[in-house]
């Protein structure tokens, strides 16, 4: 191991780092008529993610570059975006877990309107997941005027749909939803499978009622990209079967 | 300017439609298996357009009925049969795996999508060589 060439810094051990080269799909409504390729090489830690290279083009080499993110830690939700062709979150992928001897594709979820680079009009998304009702809808009183006590088993019949962070991976990952916007989308029933089988909410037919619509569940291909798209691990395609057959069996 | 104004009408037109293309989306085997299952049933609705307008050619005319069921004799038309009972048994199969997610479980897709391709694998092995040595034979 030579030390000879360290750099000025002197760290006692240099941390290995490897040039990326990242395509990136950018669209600029004020210059650009059409969607463009365009790469960048980034010096990158195996352990950076895709956004701390999205972060060293936009300060150090292109500050036009635009794409959506808060927390960078995968609990936000805004940085949703397709990464060699699958939908992942940029904070949550690790350069390690690429192939770097290609170039990285970057670019915007699919299925949304396209408005500058990364960013897409997540309104239409946001429009069915309001759609829903995704909120608790109580028919009586707390018995002891209190709180509703669930027991362990009725929490843990919807505990997996909780964990959505509304970030649209699954949504724009759906064929069905590419062509056909007017369909709910795996999200939208996620979270209404999480309101649908809580004990303590009491318009579960209702929804069950919105989403027996023809965009609704049944709409559902089971072709799995939600459940693979989802940075949580939610087993969405579960979860829309489970509305499905809730539906059927009219049975909450 | 009238100049801009024009521009930025075309703008967007352009943009208000704007679907994103891009890479392909890199789905597994839930996505590929859909969408085989598209174009196989696909093709087997026009398969069974061409056949019902054949089969009913009897009623009008039973010379040229025997014409067209003469050209399905061909060896051409013996490996598009191999063609369409491939596709048949893949629908068939990929659509007993569908029935099963939606009416009893979802978390065994990946292993039932291999079922599937094993079925056919089988189910090929035992008719193509068949069906294909009466093709060359006659």
């Amino acid at each position: 191991m030579s030390t000879a060439t360290a750099s000025p810094a002197a760290t006692p051990e240099t941390i290995e780092s490897f040039t990326v080269t990242l395509m990136i799909r950018r669209f600029i409504p004020e210059i650009d008529t059409e969607p463009r390729w365009q790469d960048f090489d980034v010096e990158l830690y195996a352990t950076d993610r895709v956004l701390d290279a999205l972060h060293k083009i936009k300060w150090e080499q292109d500050g036009s570059l635009s794409f959506r993110r808060s927390c960078a830690h995968g609990v936000c939700g805004s940085d949703a975006m397709r990464i060699n062709g699958r939908n992942r979150l940029a904070c949550k992928t690790l350069i390690k877990d690429l192939d770097i001897t290609k170039p990285v594709y970057v670019e915007a979820i699919k299925g949304l309107p396209l408005e500058k680079d990364l960013i897409v009009d997540m309104e239409p998304f946001f429009e069915s997941y309001r759609e829903v009702q995704p909120f608790l809808i109580a028919g009586s009183k707390p018995k002891d005027g209190k709180e509703r006590i669930q027991s362990v088993a009725e929490r843990e019949r919807f505990d997996d749909t909780t964990k959505c962070i509304l970030c649209a991976a699954c949504t724009s990952s759906c064929p069905v939803f590419w062509t056909d916007g007017q369909y709910f989308g795996p999200a939208a029933i996620v979270n209404a499978h999480r309101f649908i089988f809580d004990s303590r909410d009491d318009a579960g037919g209702v929804r069950l009622d919105i989403l027996n619509d023809k965009e609704g569940v049944w709409r559902c291909r089971t072709t799995f990209n939600c459940s693979e798209a989802c940075p949580r691990g939610i087993q969405v395609t579960q979860a829309i079967a489970e509305v499905k057959q809730a539906i059927m069996r009219g049975k909450a | 300017m009238p100049n801009e104004s024009a521009g930025t009408l075309t703008y967007q037109q352009k943009t208000s439609s704007r679907i994103p293309a891009g890479t392909l989306y890199r789905g597994h085997s839930g996505m590929w298996s859909w969408v085989l299952h598209r174009i196989t049933g696909v093709a087997i609705f026009f398969f069974l357009l061409v056949h019902v307008l054949d089969t009913s050619l009897v009623r009008l005319s039973p010379e040229a009925y025997n014409d067209v069921i003469g050209t399905y004799q061909t060896p051409i038309m013996g490996l598009g049969e191999v063609a369409l009972v491939g596709a048949i048994v893949f629908h068939a199969f990929n659509g007993i795996r569908i029935i099963l997610m939606d009416f009893w479980n979802a978390n065994y897709s990946k292993l039932m999508f291999w079922i599937v391709v094993a079925l056919w694998v089988i189910t090929m092995l035992g008719f193509a060589p068949r069906h294909l040595m009466n093709v060359f034979s006659h």
